[in-house]
């Protein structure tokens, strides 16, 4: 569903992404931990060409994301149609980032109604549902700003649902969160990847990877370093940097 | 070099009832209160019974069908001044963010440019460009023309008026909506690109509005700065308010009595503005505590 072969990425003279090759079956779950600098966000906004990769290529279900290929040639897309092969990829932030002038029901709307150009109505009935499914049926009509961190995290997981993407990316969706909120989240998280969500989730809940993933990378310094089943890669780490990092967050 | 050691008070428990708190007195109080009302009671005393003021006059030419004209043609030029300078002005915040360095910098001349130029000045010379050009035409540069007007015919006196305060204007405002836009978290600008949302809408629905937030209260100063900064255009002869009232007390010596009919306009525009700001802020700070 997802692949990724040889990808590069430089912020100036900062090499941040050193050939990253990583592929994500259908309704596959990829946990990637690493330590803070290591390429981890950067790695997740590259699948999305909200940062575009200077070598190597993206592919989601086939399609090349921010490219069209024409012999030994990649030409960059037009912006509309790298927005409409965006909107088939959901990505849930550190932040947030709700809208705060929307409520919870525009903030879920906007995405399939303008994006997508979904009927209002349409778009109405699923937010409804998706509210119903991440446990907050009662807030449509709530402005982000009167809700706890955990809500507004399972809200902006709904927003992402409702583009009905074919892959979901979490960048540290809980790392913003009081200790007592993380769980609803990782519940929520849990539930959509049982119910066959294809995900790549960027974070620290060490947890979260033994329990759900299917596989778990560990980047370090712009390379995958490791990557294998949890158990492998958690309890039985073939590279020294991994189980120091291991340590450190257990 | 040694820390000085930080001594803390011993601790004491008193035992016994909780006490009454006693508010610290403020004794120049009510003396300060009485000087005020003594001062007002002076002014309005003053205002009321010298002559001078003749407030008969002042009734007679408030309303005065003269006067009403020139109040709508102070609005009509402030509304045009507002719209098409914050049009403009947007524009130029725009350009200014852009990444294009010709765009930016062309943004950032034409504010240097608009800032530095006094506003009477710069009417005068809109006005008199008829003198510097007859003859405006529109082509390729150094090369064949499309189409050719006289400037008198393009550039009348309100035309003049409107151009210049919209031009002067534009300068403030582009500074003003660019202070706005930084201000938006850069994240909302992303989760709005994450979903695929077109550009232009990503900018009115998602970006704009946050950014109103402080776009507005600067916005209200400057609509309140330029209901009383289009008087300047009488050096153009347009009957605006501040002209107005000029042309009658020459005719009729009542300076000071024109001038506080001038000066009741003033308040009642501002007075309004005011209050339609409030409402304005608070339609945007919704979804906000
Ligand atoms: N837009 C950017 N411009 C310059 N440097 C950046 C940018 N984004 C990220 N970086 C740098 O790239 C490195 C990797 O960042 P990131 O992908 O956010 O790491 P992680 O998510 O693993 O903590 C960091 O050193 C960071 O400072
Ligand atoms: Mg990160």
């Amino acid at each position: 569903m997802v692949e990724l072969r040889g990808v590069h990425k430089s912020f100036g003279s900062l090499h941040v992404l050193r050939g990253v090759d990583l592929d994500v079956g259908r309704g596959e779950v990829l946990v990637v931990l690493g330590p803070s600098g290591s390429g981890k966000s950067t790695l997740l906004r590259t699948i999305n060409h909200l940062e575009k990769v200077d070598r190597g290529t993206v592919r989601v279900d086939g399609e090349l994301l921010g490219y069209r290929r024409s012999g030994d040639r990649l030409y960059e897309l037009r912006e509309r149609e790298i927005l409409r092969r965006r909107t088939q990829i959901g990505f849930v932030f550190q932040n947030f980032n709700l809208f705060p002038h929307l409520t919870v029901r525009q903030n879920i709307t906007e995405a399939p109604v303008h994006a997508q150009r979904r009927p209002r109505a349409e778009a109405d009935a699923l937010a409804v549902r998706l509210l119903e499914r991440v446990g907050l049926a009662d807030k449509a009509d709530a402005y982000p700003g009167t809700l706890s961190g955990g809500q507004r995290q399972r809200v902006a997981i709904a927003r992402a649902l409702a583009l009905e993407p074919k892959v979901l990316l979490f960048d540290e969706p809980t790392s913003a969160l009081d200790p007592e909120l993380v769980g609803e989240v990782l519940s929520v998280m849990k539930d959509l990847a049982g119910g066959g969500t294809t995900m790549i989730v960027v974070t620290h809940e060490i947890g979260f990877a033994r329990e759900v993933a299917d596989t778990v990378a560990f980047m370090d310094a712009g390379r995958v370093l490791e990557l294998g089943p949890p158990a492998q890669v958690l309890d039985d780490p073939a590279h020294e940097r991994t189980r120091a990092f291991l340590t450190k967050v257990l | 070099m040694t820390l000085p050691r930080i001594e803390s008070a011993p601790a004491r428990h008193d035992e016994g009832p909780a006490p009454k708190v006693v508010p610290a007195r403020h004794l120049l109080r009510w003396p300060a209160a009485l000087g005020v009302l003594i001062l007002l009671a002076m002014a309005a005393n003053a205002l009321v019974t010298n002559p001078a003021w003749e407030w008969d006059v002042v009734g007679a030419y408030l309303f005065a069908p003269s006067v009403v004209r020139s109040v709508l043609l102070t609005l009509e030029l402030t509304a045009l001044g507002i719209v098409l300078g914050f049009a403009l002005g947007t524009v130029l915040a725009l350009m200014r963010l852009s990444p294009n360095p010709l765009l930016s910098s062309a943004a950032f001349g034409y504010v240097w440019l608009f800032r530095s130029l006094p506003l009477i000045l710069q009417l005068l010379f809109w006005y008199n460009l008829a003198l510097l050009y007859p003859r405006l035409s529109f082509g390729i540069p150094f090369g064949p023309g499309f189409f050719d007007i006289g400037t008198m015919d393009l550039v009348s006196p309100l035309a003049a008026a409107t151009l210049g305060l919209a031009l002067h204007q534009a300068a403030y405002a582009a500074e003003i909506v660019r202070g706005g836009l930084l201000s938006v978290d850069p994240g909302q600008r992303e989760a709005a690109a994450a979903l695929g949302i077109p550009r232009a809408r990503r900018f009115f629905r998602i970006i704009l509005p946050q950014a109103m937030r402080s776009i507005v209260p600067n916005a209200g100063n400057e609509i309140i700065g330029l209901v009383k900064g289009t008087s300047v255009v009488y050096i153009m002869a347009l009957p605006e308010l501040f002209y107005q009232v000029q042309v009658i007390y020459n005719r009729n010596g009542r300076v000071m009595a024109l001038l506080l009919v001038a000066a009741i306009w003033y308040l009642i525009l501002t007075t309004v503005l005011s209050i339609a700001q409030h409402y304005v802020e608070r339609h945007y700070g919704r979804g906000r505590a």
